[in-house]
């Protein structure tokens, strides 16, 4: 019973932690105390917290390594971006933005799914491999695709704007390389943080659940929880699905934080789905609250320490191997207990390190 | 016809540089049970090396070649060393996303390096290129090289392994690595070997990729480096002739994409194969079905 009201409270200090960083935020916007470089830095915290909470259901709960993160960040962007400029142009902001939350969580869902049917059914570590390549096969397509409207509907075209053939009145929306101009730009601070409450919500329930317990344990075991009857395959798409979907919404937020959506290798290329990856490993695997303190830490870091710059992925390449060695290997894990052991006799737990 | 006929060949030629990678794959996969991310990379650094003492320094092509060679294989028993053999027996997963580590820091090392702009490699090898088909159809130099490296690489390589003590030990360790160490096997001496030679053939292929292709950036090896793993989990991971195969395939798939279906599209076809042959034959064309034990 103890754990029970232990893992509560823990969610409702995660939650807490959240709600006490936008009141800080907002006072201090309110109060006129944010740079401008701070205020443009609002919404991307919001996204960011949200793609490493979901790969962190990858990575952590799951115990599987998706490297394709910031590709169905991609599919979610790209995905509501058409949509506001079609169908959601005349819609209100608000109903707008919430349709497009949904629709870019539905497609990066189906993305996700069509991806992790055939490789979850494997061992190994192939669902890297194939989320690698499906990363950038998706940022290659959305990069060759031409896509216009008119009377007649939705034209789209791998070749150029000319080969659409559009009538008159028509209007080109992804422009190839140039990517989808004049978006609405109507996402908020405040639709950010409750997009993130909601993923919270949705991870931590997960993982507190029956199927979340059943994702653990295949995790933990494979063998064993095969032979109690769990399906693997079909718990480990569960999770693979929602925290696509999830990259999704963050996606969306990107998209509605632009008024001009390209996909370049920077915002939606191996490099971005590394840095979620460093969010999660630097907060701790399994650790739902230092993914999201780590994130919001990596993204304001940076801006600070400009001199940096240069050297800011040669850090996150040696951050992620270092806390490998620190965390894992089996020589350092046992020194750590050993040193524990001698100098906290009653707090074994640190040598465990943060896991769920 | 005739066009047809050098895209295929070329295509060849390309599978042959994918069939060494994939080589270096298959072999650390089968014996340290890992996948070696950074193994791309070590494919750019090797051409690098290359560059610099063949373009830089003006000294002959094979001094070039061998520096390339011993470079990669120091740097990858280097990384073995330092960055992999302190996580034997750690998650699948911690070594892995380390392997990632590793490569990134190779890619961000070289960038700042060799900064952001990529570099023309000029080709080492300057072979005369040969006409057949009353000169419809050209092969050049390094696309002859290329197919003999690989024939060559994976003749000494079969030999190697069933007539040395050293390949018994690997073929020994990698189907049993707990009776190989009864069997008074050096299990860490062999890994670190596995690493020596898949680096070597690293830097072997580095200088054939980049002789083919001459663009010499950070990002060098990484596409090159996915598309050889593709081409071994083709062929089946952790058989030798199945690399070979799948690297062959996969070159003439690439090819012809290129060619007759959409340049931009080529990678992504490529991929489509690869979740293809997971669905259909997840242990690839020459794979063994591995029995797992409680």
């Amino acid at each position: 019973m103890n754990t029970t009201s232990k893992t509560f409270r823990s969610n409702i200090i995660t939650l807490g932690l959240v709600l006490a960083f936008y009141a800080v935020m907002e006072a201090m916007l309110k109060g006129g105390m944010l740079s401008s470089l701070m205020k443009g830095l609002l919404v991307p915290l919001c996204y960011y917290m949200i793609l490493a909470v979901s790969l962190n259901l990858v990575v952590g709960i799951s115990g599987e390594l998706s490297l394709g993160h910031a590709g169905f960040m991609c599919v979610g962007a790209f995905v509501s971006a058409v949509f506001a400029r079609t169908l959601g142009a005349n819609l209100p902001g608000m109903v707008e933005l919430i349709v497009a939350v949904i629709i870019g969580a539905v497609f990066a869902a189906i993305f996700g799914f069509l991806i992790g049917i055939p490789v979850l059914r494997l061992r190994g570590d192939y669902l890297a491999i194939v989320t690698l390549a499906f990363g950038e096969i998706i940022k290659n397509v959305i990069n060759a695709v031409y896509l216009g409207v008119d009377s007649n509907g939705l034209h789209v075209s791998l070749k150029d704007v000319k080969s659409l053939g559009l009538e008159d009145g028509g209007e080109v929306i992804i422009k190839g390389a140039q990517g989808i101009g004049s978006l609405p730009r109507n996402s908020t601070f405040t639709f950010g943080i409750i997009l993130l409450l909601i993923t919270l919500f949705i991870v931590i329930n997960l993982i507190n659940s029956r199927h979340g317990r059943a994702i653990m344990s295949i995790r933990d075991n494979r063998i064993a929880a095969e032979s109690v009857g769990l399906s693997v395959s079909k718990y480990k798409l569960t999770a693979f699905v929602i925290s696509a979907a999830l990259a999704g919404v963050a996606g969306v937020l990107y998209s509605h934080n632009l008024a001009n959506l390209q996909a370049t290798s920077k915002n939606f290329g191996y490099n971005q789905s590394i840095m979620i990856l460093v969010f999660v490993v630097l907060g701790g695997i399994g650790n739902i609250r230092g993914s999201m303190i780590a994130a919001v830490v990596l993204t304001i870091l940076p801006e600070k320490l400009r001199f940096l710059s240069d050297y800011r992925m040669l850090i996150y390449a040696i951050v992620l191997i270092v806390m490998m060695i620190i965390n894992s290997a089996p020589k350092v894990v046992e020194w750590r207990k050993v040193m524990a052991e001698k100098y906290f006799k009653k707090d074994k737990k640190n040598a465990d390190g943060g896991e769920v | 016809m005739s066009s047809f006929l050098s895209y295929l060949i070329s295509g060849i030629s390309l599978g042959s540089v994918y069939a060494i990678i994939a080589l270096g794959y298959t072999m650390v996969y089968g014996i340290a049970k890992m996948l070696n991310f950074a193994h791309g990379d070590i494919i750019m650094v090797g051409a690098y090396i290359a560059f610099i003492v063949f373009t830089n320094m003006g000294l002959p092509p094979v001094v070039a070649i061998l520096a390339s060679v011993a470079g990669c294989t120091i740097l990858g028993v280097l990384i073995e060393r330092i960055a992999y053999k302190p996580l034997r027996g750690a998650s699948s997963l911690s070594v892995l996303i380390t392997a990632i580590g590793v490569s990134y820091f190779l890619q961000n090392s070289a960038l700042l390096l060799f900064g952001a702009d990529s570099k023309t490699f000029t080709s080492l090898v300057n072979i005369p290129s040969v006409t057949i088909m009353n000169g419809e159809v050209i092969i050049s130099g390094v696309t002859i090289v290329s197919i003999a490296a690989s024939i060559i690489v994976i003749v000494l390589l079969t030999l190697f392994i069933n007539k040395t003590k050293a390949g018994q030990a690997m073929l020994a360790v990698s189907e049993d690595t707990g009776a190989a160490t009864l069997m008074g096997i050096d299990v860490n001496k062999t890994i670190a070997l596995t690493f020596a030679i898949g680096s070597a053939l690293a830097g072997v292929a580095g200088v054939l990729l980049c002789s083919t292709y001459p663009v010499l950036s950070s990002q060098t090896g990484a596409m090159p480096g996915i598309k050889a793993f593709t081409a071994a989990v083709f062929g089946g991971i952790g058989s030798i002739p199945g690399a070979m195969i799948g690297g062959m395939v996969m070159g003439v798939v690439e090819n012809l994409s290129k060619a007759y279906i959409s340049s931009q599209l080529s990678d992504a076809i490529v991929f489509a194969l690869l979740i293809i042959i997971l669905l259909v034959k997840p242990t690839g064309l020459m794979g063994k079905k591995i029995q797992e034990k409680v």
